[in-house]
């Protein structure tokens, strides 16, 4: 029992009603919402170290003993998963400052921001299956707002489409979840686990299982991404920054839990239709990042490019494999989100979207050159920086699960994503500089403290991979023997 | 009983699928509640139809009724009366801006 492991929900969702009365007063919105990451990433923080110490934290809501009570677990991964939600979305906030608008800050940006995070962090928290869906709508709900907040019309348009590939989604879920509850009369992870365990995945098991990956593959733009690229170019930059980063993460997560805790019986079932599934991912996805020539399109199949990478880890499933997930997942969320603000800052200055109509902006903008240059090197895993060390586990992984072909595309996909991102930089930022400085149609003044805070994260995580390693083989190690999980929540000995 | 609801909630599907399948924004909507009811209608019969007594203490019945699956009916009917609301409001809204509610001419990129 620890009541830490429910304050990352807590937090946002009463911040976020506090601003909900004081409507008019942005200045109070502001900073409540500052101080309510800043507490969101001292919580992390401190959820880190104890499990480190004690191992993994649980909360039973309410006192109502584990398989009755809906359980609140937080292990290493969903730890690490808090802490660079609260540094993403703390950037993202500060980007959003000078370039969201009054308009948009006035109609409840910042509460549905925060509400938001609370969906996020309590998918990440939950340790029961219906509760993941009820945290699953609470984040929605807040994304069918935030991406048509403002309401013109490209955004009109893709929300329609958006809400409406999530809402039948999100039935198929409920299907799932009806499913598993008839076949085990539990909807608690960890119980789920021994009841699965002793029953044997069989067949029906089995297509439940894959019915669930189906509903967390739309979620997560995993194979099923049809949806993604348009529906990410629609809203403002630190709208989407924070989709990018950690909307399709939460389903990856998802997909995570669901097979290494529970499903994890028939691997040559299961994890291989999962690495099916992330090869095409990042094949298409890569494919798409080369193709485009408008820059919010480019970035958002690199977000495909990313998912599909991370499950080439868990489709390995050996230690080396998860391990470079979990490292690659942290990295991948920080890295998203930077590029998407740089993505975005540039836009702004210049007005449009198309690299081949700007050039020789680094003349003007230095500083947004360079860190657009380190952040394009760290997402496609060029030694010093952050990709780096979970790209080689990924591949070490695939490669002693013998599934070379996946390691092969995803060393294929890295050059791919460089080149897009390369074709990019040198277009936008070298040759003869066209765009004079009274010619710009905005200013970079207060957009460069966030982005330049999210590169130091992500230079820091590649540098500092030594220091931050052993917790991430703590999580991986979480993820493999999921018996630490299942005695965490039910408890054996301890009430 | 199970086979005639398993039965019900496979036509509720498929009318929801037809409607989503139509260009018409309405329609569309109309299929995702459809669809929702029908998933609501699966976890009843998944938990067991008319196995027991209500599930209240103090009672003398031999078995009672698993409520569990009614809560979670309850908590998704909810989410899905929210859903389905916003989805209305928005399909107006767009409907005032962009002039038209169906899905053939809500393709591709449109002018700012």
């Amino acid at each position: 029992m620890n009541n830490l492991v429910i304050l990352p929900v807590i937090i946002p969702v009463m911040a976020g009603l506090v601003m909900v009365i004081f409507r008019k007063n942005i200045r109070l919105h502001r900073s409540v919402g500052v101080l309510a990451l800043f507490a969101l990433i001292v919580v992390s923080f401190l959820l880190i170290f104890q499990i480190k110490s004690n191992g993994i934290q649980t909360l039973q809501a309410g006192g109502w003993r584990a398989p009755y009570g809906i359980s609140f677990v937080a292990d290493m991964f969903a730890a690490l998963l808090l802490l660079s939600t609260g540094m993403v979305t703390l950037c993202c906030l500060l980007y959003a400052f000078p370039s969201i608008g009054r308009e948009r800050e006035e109609h409840y940006f910042h509460p549905l921001f925060l509400f938001l995070i609370a969906g996020v962090n309590g998918s990440f928290l939950t340790g029961d299956l219906f509760h993941l869906f009820v945290c699953f709508e609470v984040m929605l709900i807040s994304s069918y707002v935030l991406i048509s907040l403002g309401g013109s019309k490209v955004q009109l348009q893709e929300s329609l489409k958006y809400i409406l590939v999530n809402v039948v989604s999100s039935s198929l879920f409920l299907v799932a979840v009806a499913y598993v509850y008839a076949l085990t009369g539990t909807l608690n992870l960890a119980h789920l686990s021994v009841v699965v365990a002793k029953l044997g995945q069989n067949g029906l098991m089995t297509t439940v299982a894959l019915l669930f990956l189906l509903v967390f593959s739309i979620k997560a733009a995993l194979f099923l991404f049809f949806w993604l690229p348009e529906s990410y170019s629609a809203p403002p930059t630190a709208i989407a920054a924070v989709f990018a980063a950690l909307l399709t993460k939460v389903g990856i997560y998802t997909i995570f839990r669901m097979f290494t805790l529970i499903f994890y019986h028939e691997p040559q079932i299961t994890h291989q239709v999962i690495g099916i599934f992330g090869a095409v991912t990042m094949v298409l996805g890569a494919i798409g990042a080369v193709a485009f020539s408008d820059i919010k399109k480019i970035l958002t199949y690199n977000v495909i490019v990313g998912a599909g990478f991370i499950i080439a880890g868990l489709a390995s499933f050996t230690a080396d494999g998860i391990t470079g997930s979990v490292f690659y997942f942290v990295h991948d969320i920080m890295v998203k989100a930077l590029i998407f603000l740089l993505g975005g800052a540039i836009i702004q200055l210049t007005g449009t979207s198309k690299w081949n109509e700007v050039s020789g902006l680094i003349r003007n903008h230095p500083y947004l050159g360079w860190m657009f240059f380190i952040a394009a090197l760290a997402l496609a895993g060029i030694p010093p920086l952050s990709g780096f060390l979970g790209k080689i586990f990924i591949t070490k992984g695939t490669f002693q699960a013998e599934y070379y072909w996946l390691g092969a595309i995803g060393l294929v996909t890295s050059l791919m994503v460089l080149y897009s991102m390369m074709k990019v930089f040198m277009n936008v930022f070298w040759g003869e500089t066209t765009l004079s400085r009274e010619m710009e149609k905005g200013t970079t003044k207060g957009l460069l403290l966030p982005i330049g805070g999210l590169t130091a994260v992500s230079v820091m995580l590649g540098v500092g991979a030594e220091g931050i390693l052993p917790y991430v083989r703590l999580a991986a190690d979480s993820l493999i023997v999921p018996a630490q999980y299942i005695e965490a929540v039910l408890g054996l000995g301890e009430a | 009983m199970e086979t005639l609801m398993s039965l019900l909630v496979g036509l509720f599907f498929t009318i929801g699928t037809y409607l989503i399948l139509s260009k018409h924004v309405l329609r569309i909507i109309l299929g995702t509640s459809i669809i929702t009811h029908g998933v609501h209608l699966l976890i009843l019969t998944m938990g067991g139809l008319k196995n027991g007594g209500p599930p209240l203490l103090g009672e003398s019945f031999a078995a009672f009724t698993d409520s569990l699956p009614q809560a979670l009916i309850l908590t998704s009917i909810v989410i899905n009366f929210a859903v389905t609301a916003l989805f209305l409001v928005l399909s107006y809204q767009a409907y005032q801006k962009l002039g038209t509610v169906d899905m053939e001419k809500l393709r591709g990129t449109c002018d700012e």
